[in-house]
């Protein structure tokens, strides 16, 4: 490797610890990752020439630390730093001490919890932390949401000047507000998997590359809180779902469903993490999640699914978070239980929630219940109307083969 | 983002059988596999027994042949792996140097980096 090639990948593996280690000193994440990028430009500059240090995560962590207590040290140029970004020298605390390396996981922390802080939207939260959490550059943001980087780039300065111009602190909160808080951050984590999972636009079904940055993500929070049954169960949740993206989609990128797959094709050691993390887990919707995952992930065959126990988790689901589209899994885990006409009244229930009403899913269940009670015209007018949903191509292939074959495809 | 076999390959003979590992370098080791997780690149990683617990099953020309280990004609064999998810080659490089440079500098260890296949 040359030394640039090093000194980026050096970078790209520490960038999340530098950034948080020296937004602790100078309590503003926006100031913090321009001060990391600077270390990242001066080893640019010196390592060709005189080498590679032998510690060279250490060095740049200590060049960025340096830059940031300097900054801090003149007063003037540090509030005007301050001033762009939109805080008053007035409502930043006096910066603390840079960490002990034991204290670093803290900052990360705290550097998750401030980039997925609710102040922000969740397009900008997501694109804040795969930035700043994940490593990602603008380009690779912007290529896994297939926006412009211009796009990205302006979200995230956006998303850096609101968490200033709130005034948010670089902590991890603790006590009432803690709980809020962490969900945010699990939300975040799994809109980016989810993302990747079922694209809601475009026409790849999957972007696994975003389902591993995610996972990745919550690999890294299930480290550094290994005490939140409810990180474990997002870990679980996001393992099992990526273990089947293999199976998810046929040769042409048709999608594949879950009763059509073909099991051999499921990645059986995400499948051992995911029963690993599900120990470790809570009792939270995505603990519940993870439990639902794991049913399917142990049947070896489809007609081995213990939908009983599936069906009875959705129960505690939707009893946990009430959500149309959690009681329509339900209804679909009970027509699996105890037949379409058992399931059919719950789905009737949801047909008239607004929530709902542009639900691809919605239309696609209720024609196969109606295709297993034999009812097939109505059947196919509800493919239709999901096929006429659907944001994504190779779905309305399969709701519109589904219409067509009245039957499975 | 790809995934990497890190076959960690050392000279079982160098090593004699009853020699405790130095406690600081335990320690080095546990820092950095905690680093590694924390980083959400180890998926899993283990150490294997010497080779005169394992067995090599052949079969060339129709027939099976077993071996009984030790393994000696192989200077280096395999004593450990650990399953890498990085972003790219260079990533998992990084961290397998990371790895090499906390042995101690009389041991002999190498580290064969693979690609999995994917699809």
């Amino acid at each position: 490797m040359t030394p640039a090639q090093t000194v980026e990948t050096v970078y790209r593996i520490e960038s999340a610890r530098i950034i948080a280690g020296v937004a602790r000193i100078v309590r503003d994440v926006g100031i913090a990752e321009e001060l990391a990028q600077d270390a990242l430009v001066a080893a640019l500059e010196q390592w060709p020439r005189s080498g590679i240090p032998d510690n060279p995560a250490a060095w740049l962590m200590t060049t960025a630390r340096n830059r940031a207590v300097d900054l801090v040290r003149r007063k003037e140029t540090y509030a005007r730093k301050l001033a762009e970004v939109g805080r008053t020298l007035e409502d930043v605390p006096p910066p603390a001490e840079p960490a002990a390396p034991d204290d670093i996981d803290d900052d990360v922390l705290r550097l998750v919890f401030t980039a997925c802080h609710p102040v922000l939207g969740a397009e900008a939260r997501m694109a804040l932390t795969l930035r700043l959490v994940g490593g990602l550059t603008t380009q690779e943001i912007a290529r896994a949401f297939l926006t412009s980087e211009p796009t990205v780039a302006q979200r995230i300065v956006r998303a850096k000047r609101a968490l200033a111009k709130a005034g948010v602190p670089f902590e991890v909160p603790y006590g009432a507000a803690r709980e809020a808080r962490l969900a945010s951050v699990l939300e975040v984590i799994y809109l980016v998997f989810n993302e990747g999972y079922s694209a809601t636009a475009g026409d790849d079904l999957v972007r696994p590359a975003l389902c591993e940055d995610a996972l990745r993500l919550a690999r890294v929070l299930a480290a550094l809180m290994p005490d939140e049954g409810e990180v474990h169960g997002l870990a679980a949740l996001l393992e099992f779902q990526a273990s089947r993206i293999g199976a998810r989609t046929g040769p042409d990128g048709e999608p594949v469903l879950l009763a059509d797959q073909n099991r051999a094709k499921w990645n059986r050691m995400l499948i051992r993490r995911g029963f690993e993390a599900v120990g470790r887990a809570g009792t939270g919707p995505y603990s519940l999640q993870a439990a639902i995952a794991g049913c399917h992930a142990r049947a070896v065959r489809y007609e081995d699914t213990d939908w009983k126990t599936i069906a009875a988790l959705y129960g505690r689901l939707v009893r946990l978070v009430p959500s149309p589209v959690v009681e329509l899994n339900r209804a679909v885990a009970v027509s699996m239980a105890e037949g379409p006409e058992a399931a059919l009244p719950l789905v009737d229930a949801l047909v008239a929630d607004p929530a709902l009403r542009a639900y691809h899913l919605l239309p696609s269940v209720r024609g196969d219940l109606l295709e297993r009670l034999g009812r097939r015209a109505e059947a196919r007018a509800e493919f239709e109307r999901a096929a006429s949903l659907t944001r994504n191509a190779r779905e309305r292939e399969l709701l519109l083969g589904r219409a067509r074959s009245g039957g499975w495809p | 983002m790809p995934r990497f076999l890190s076959l960690v390959r050392i000279d079982e003979q160098s090593l004699p059988e009853d020699t405790p590992f130095p406690e600081d370098f335990l320690q080095r080791m546990g820092a950095l596999m905690e680093e590694i997780t924390k980083a959400g690149v180890m998926l899993d990683t283990a150490g294997l027994l010497r080779t005169s617990e394992g067995t090599r099953v052949t079969w060339s020309g129709g027939k099976l042949s077993y071996t009984d280990g030790p393994f000696t004609e192989t200077k280096e064999v395999v004593g450990g792996y650990a399953l890498l998810q990085a972003k790219d080659k260079a990533e998992a490089l990084e961290w397998t140097k990371r790895f090499l440079e906390i042995h101690p500098e009389e041991w002999t260890v190498g580290v064969e980096l693979r690609q999995i296949a994917e699809g």
